[in-house]
């Protein structure tokens, strides 16, 4: 009853406190501008792809073209092979990363949450330092390049965005404050090891940061192309985003690769070049686009979680 | 636990501090858990930070058969040469002038568009509406810069854009987006493409801030008869300050590095006529190391100089923070 009472209350209050009926109808004008405004846009490329050539070559892009033609989808049919074959690498890179990048996040995030470690202000300093100071992006290169030697290798694209010291501080304070130490004293006590405890009682009471910080990874890979334009040059490693990237970098990208039994005035003929570039750029956008509706609450309660120093 | 064991074992010790404790098993255990991620720091953090040997040696090859490393270290020593060289670039001012000039812009934009943008959306009637607002000013967060620049040039591309479309359809000359003629427009276009890119996700950031505000406090305010505008000035804001000043100190400490995407791909990697207006300390870093492989000392020099402008960035901010608000330092 008493629940019942204050629940009313509080409706009433919300009621009471609200802003004036005119100022919503604002606001709620103001953030539809802003909302289409960020999603127009990918809207625009998709119809930009299903133009017509003839639309597109008289009109220019338009919103609602003149004309429909699938044909820059036909083409990217026609080119699969080098499509899915960089899908594949996207897809290798990403799957590889966020899993190697969650262990080795969670594992030092798990040893820095436990005070009573002797080396826990030692390891605290590692994680720290990069924080500040890095040695720059140029003698990443060197290093990466002429020691680590990992020009050309997919492990180019996978290592260095494995570990940040962002996603290993998340850990560590959901470490700190969801476990309570008496589980893991507890476990100890029982003869447990470390190893036992981090992986049979840590990790499975630790979905909701083992979720963020695997998302934060996974989109991070998914949307790289900076790694690729450094340390790739072989087209069988492009990934779908630097492919993309390739394609923007020459123009030329179709005549420099003719389909198969097809001279080349045919192929100029048969080239729709901006709205297949277009269509690409539709098949790198349009995935994350349907995706991230379901994962945003994750992003956000690891940036609240992060936000907490300590 | 440990403290308890030591006790028993050695009660003339007890008073001791308790930090002398033995090694124990369970040490080792942890070292051991942290070793894999301790090795990837070395190798992906701290070797680079070794690597800025690099800036100070005239590297060159001199025995083709050994490894890099053999001939970096039998290269002569350069002094500060490659600083200078790096220094003297004629468009060094520029790039500072750039550099400082956007992030001041961004941070100032960064905080007071999305701060604003999330108390109007908190006051929205509808929680549906509001909820899918936020979705959709989500979105261009997800997308890579790389798509970003196809959307741009959508709307940029001199022949075929929207925005050509509609100038001429109004009678106006087209303007060529991406050539000298379009240079004077990009530092408000990038300044906007930034705003978009970033506004949805810092506003949903502050948003679940001012959820975590206390209730109680607007229920006394209203009772007080302060009227919205006023709890906004005089509970919201102060709730968000902790939060508004570690992402201000986030930022200045970053301020001498520039994401790199949005000056080279929106600009479509920043042709000669928009060089004066999107060139930042990353753009000339990555152009040495890629198009001149020749200049790794140089671009070495210019990185650490960027790296280690940005350390003291941080710390003073740091440290003026600390000085006006201790709780909220970063450090």
């Amino acid at each position: 009853m008493k629940k019942k009472a204050s629940a009313l209350n509080d409706s009433a209050m919300s009621r009471l406190n609200r802003i004036k009926p005119g100022t919503n109808v604002t606001f709620n004008v103001l953030f539809l501008i802003l909302s289409l405004m960020c999603f127009l846009p990918i809207i625009y490329v998709f119809m930009i792809s299903i133009s017509s050539e003839e639309s597109i070559a008289e009109f220019g892009y338009k919103f609602i073209p003149e004309g429909f033609s699938a044909k820059s989808y036909k083409f990217l049919w026609m080119r699969k092979g080098e499509i899915l074959n960089a899908l594949w690498v996207s897809f290798k890179v990403t799957a590889i990363g966020t899993v190697m990048g969650v262990a080795l996040t969670t594992l030092m995030g798990y040893v820095l949450s436990r005070r009573e470690h002797k080396l826990n202000g030692f390891f605290t300093i590692v994680v720290f330092i990069p924080m500040i100071f890095g040695g720059g992006m140029a003698a990443s290169y060197v290093v990466n390049m002429n020691i680590l030697h990992l020009g050309n290798t997919i492990w180019a694209l996978i290592l260095p965005l494995c570990v940040s010291s962002f996603n290993v501080t998340i850990a560590r304070t959901f470490f700190r404050t969801t476990i309570p130490d008496s589980i893991i004293e507890s476990a100890k006590i029982d003869g447990a090891s470390q190893w036992t405890i981090f992986g049979r009682i840590v990790l499975p009471i630790s979905k909701p940061v083992l979720a963020t910080i695997g998302l934060f990874l996974a989109f991070a890979y998914w949307n790289d192309w900076y790694q690729s334009s450094l340390y790739i040059s072989e087209r069988g490693l492009l990934s779908l985003q630097a492919l993309l990237n390739s394609i923007n970098n020459d123009i030329e990208f179709l005549t420099k690769n003719p389909g198969i039994g097809m001279t080349m005035a045919d192929l100029r003929a048969a080239m729709p070049t901006e709205g297949f570039r277009m269509a690409i750029a539709v098949i790198v956008a349009v995935p994350i686009a349907c995706v991230y509706p379901f994962f945003q609450k994750y992003f956000i309660s690891g940036l609240t979680v992060g936000a907490v120093k300590g | 636990m440990r403290d308890t064991k030591a006790t028993t074992n050695a009660p003339a010790t007890a008073l001791k501090p308790k930090k002398r404790a033995r090694w124990t098993r369970d040490d080792t255990e942890l070292t051991i858990l942290a070793l894999p991620t301790t090795i990837w720091y070395v190798l992906f953090c701290y070797l680079p930070m070794f690597g800025i040997i690099l800036a100070f040696k005239d590297y060159r090859i001199v025995d083709a058969k050994q490894s890099f490393l053999y001939n970096l270290f039998a290269s002569d020593w350069a002094g500060f040469r490659n600083f200078n060289y790096f220094l003297d670039l004629p468009n060094f001012a520029n790039i500072v002038r750039n550099t400082l000039l956007y992030n001041v812009v961004f941070i100032i934009l960064g905080i007071v568009i999305p701060v604003g943008l999330a108390i109007m959306i908190n006051n929205i009637y509808s929680k549906r509406a509001s909820k899918t607002y936020q979705t959709l000013m989500f979105m261009p967060h997800f997308m890579s810069w790389v798509v970003v620049s196809y959307f741009v040039y959508a709307f940029l591309s001199p022949e075929k854009g929207l925005i050509n479309g509609i100038l001429r359809s109004l009678g106006k000359d087209p303007i060529l987006w991406y050539s000298k003629e379009g240079a004077p427009y990009w530092p408000f276009l990038i300044v906007f493409i930034n705003v978009w890119k970033t506004m949805g996700y810092n506003m949903v950031v502050y948003l679940a801030s001012i959820t975590g505000i206390d209730s109680s406090l607007y229920e006394a305010a209203v009772l007080d008869g302060a009227s919205k505008l006023q709890q906004a000035r005089y509970i919201t804001l102060p709730s968000l300050r902790p939060i508004i000043i570690m992402m201000f100190i986030l930022s200045v400490g970053r301020i001498f590095s520039t994401d790199f995407g949005l000056f080279y791909q929106v600009t479509r990697y920043v042709p000669r006529s928009l060089r004066e207006v999107a060139t930042t300390f990353d753009v000339q870093i990555y152009k040495m190391v890629t198009e001149m492989k020749g200049m790794l000392p140089q671009s070495a020099a210019g990185s650490f100089f960027q790296s280690a402008v940005g350390c003291v960035t941080i710390l003073i901010a740091n440290g003026i923070v600390r000085k006006v608000d201790k709780t909220s330092a970063l450090i």
